[in-house]
């Protein structure tokens, strides 16, 4: 099995997690910046983050046999504090590194001016730099802000098809398939989604434009959850080939729009299970 | 420049168009894109050539660069007219711990520039990160006793934890004059 995380925070995890990721087949990741729990007090501080996301965290991705990429953006949260935005006027030279595969996570979270502000500029970076939208949808009050996503995004340059509505749940799913976008689902322990629901989803509307993601992070969350949607997945009757659609082809062909996923041969089933880019790491199950 | 690259006919269009004009900024960026990322460093080294960048250019494209822009700048830098004044961008890479930009911090550039004490440390830090020592440039040349003595005392650190000691530690203490005898107590 080769399985594609879309959407996890590698730089909270350890080197126990890349792993057991890999021992579970992961052989790809897209990292998303995002805030660090701890807010940022300066420019400087996302800086030093994107050039980790760009340096050290690939290569340790790749020790285990592990494609990295990112995506860069001024979270929603941080959108909110005047000593971040200036982060703003130094994303168009991030935009143009190779293993940036999208802008994000951007959106919203408590729905104010400067969230507005800061999504719309940067759907029109994405726009302008070829790139895809990861669009994180808010924690609290998610429907209304997924409506107000949604009039953001048609205001854009942005067509749906480069759009991935993430964090989406039963209450707000339905309109994101209305609306032409990607759909992710966060599968977490406690909240979010977790696999059982995740997969009812799945069934219902079927496996066009899904995505499915562990978003772990410095909190209580599980880098392992992609995995576990897949054995959900052929326990609910789903085919082998059903769960390489949602958990690898789909998002590579999500990120692949960028032009810029390199996958060296992973992309390929049968040099995936091969030893060439194990590096002598025990073979994936 | 570029013999020990073989580009496509499309990849060697592309670098043409931006040889010596004012995008080559833009496309040390994107290199990789329009030529592959294996043929991207030597892509990359030319244009930095080309363009004769100074020690400010190189700076800023390293400080602004991601970790394969930044190892093809370190590569660059023998070539590049910056005297002694691109020295930070070499220390700064060797205080990393990634491999790639250690080993492309070590070439020519270091050979000629660093100072002895930061150019052992450099040495031995290759040793414990499993960059071969044959990427250090003029290893024979600079390596001193003092060099040998702290490869002897490494490699007897590691037999005292019961770990094997690099085959490079060895490599490299055969260039190295011995360790000066210990005083007599």
């Amino acid at each position: 099995m080769r399985i594609f995380d879309p959407h996890i925070h590698m730089t909270s995890r350890t080197t126990d997690d890349y792993e057991r990721m890999r021992a579970a087949g992961v052989a790809a990741v897209v990292e998303p910046s995002f805030w660090l729990g701890q807010p940022r007090t300066s420019t400087a501080s996302f800086l030093d983050y994107f050039d980790s996301l760009l340096g050290w965290e690939p290569y340790r991705a790749a020790q285990y046999g592990i494609a990295h990429h990112c995506t860069l953006a001024l979270n929603p949260k941080e959108a909110n504090d005047p000593r971040c935005t200036p982060v703003l006027q130094e994303l168009p030279r991030y935009l143009e590194k190779d293993n940036v595969v999208a802008v994000g996570e951007i959106g919203y979270d408590s729905l104010t001016p400067a969230e507005d502000d800061a999504l719309a500029a940067q759907l029109e970076l994405a726009a302008r730099h070829g790139l895809p939208a990861l669009v994180h949808t808010p924690h609290r009050d998610k429907a209304a802000g997924l409506e107000r996503t949604l009039s953001v995004l048609a205001e854009s340059e942005l067509p749906p098809e480069r759009v991935v509505l993430d964090h989406l749940n039963e209450t707000t799913v339905d309109r994101a398939a209305d609306s032409g976008c990607w759909m992710a689902f966060s599968v977490y322990p406690d909240t979010k989604m977790d696999e059982r629901r995740t997969v009812e989803v799945l069934r219902r509307l079927g496996l066009d434009r899904m995505l499915v993601n562990s978003a772990a992070d410095w909190g209580r969350s599980d880098p392992l959850k992609t995995r576990r949607v897949a054995d959900a997945m052929l326990a609910a009757g789903f085919t082998d080939d059903d769960v390489d659609r949602v958990l690898w082809r789909n998002p590579v062909e999500f990120y692949g729009q960028s032009g810029r996923l390199e996958l060296d041969g992973r992309e390929q089933p049968e040099s995936f299970e091969g030893n060439s880019i194990l590096r002598g790491a025990p073979a994936g199950r | 420049m570029l013999t020990e690259t073989s580009l496509t006919p499309a990849a060697r269009a592309w670098l043409d168009g931006v040889l010596g004009t004012d995008a080559w900024e833009a496309a040390f960026t994107s290199a990789g894109r329009h030529v592959g990322r294996a043929a991207a460093d030597a892509v990359r080294v030319a244009l930095l050539r080309a363009a004769g960048a100074d020690a400010a250019t190189a700076a800023r494209l390293y400080r602004h660069g991601d970790a394969a822009e930044r190892r093809a700048v370190l590569r660059a830098l023998p070539h590049l007219p910056v005297g002694a004044d691109a020295l930070p961008l070499v220390e700064d890479a060797l205080r990393t711990n990634d491999p790639r930009l250690i080993a492309a911090a070590v070439g020519p550039y270091a050979a000629r520039h660093l100072d002895q004490h930061l150019w052992r440390h450099a040495v031995l830090k290759c040793v414990f990160t499993d960059v071969p020592v044959t990427e250090v440039a003029g290893l024979a040349d600079r390596a001193d006793p003092e060099l040998a003595r702290m490869l002897t005392d490494f490699a007897a650190e590691r037999t005292a934890a019961g770990r094997p000691v690099p085959a490079d530690v060895r490599h490299a203490l055969a260039l190295s004059p011995p360790p000066a005898p210990a005083p007599e107590a």
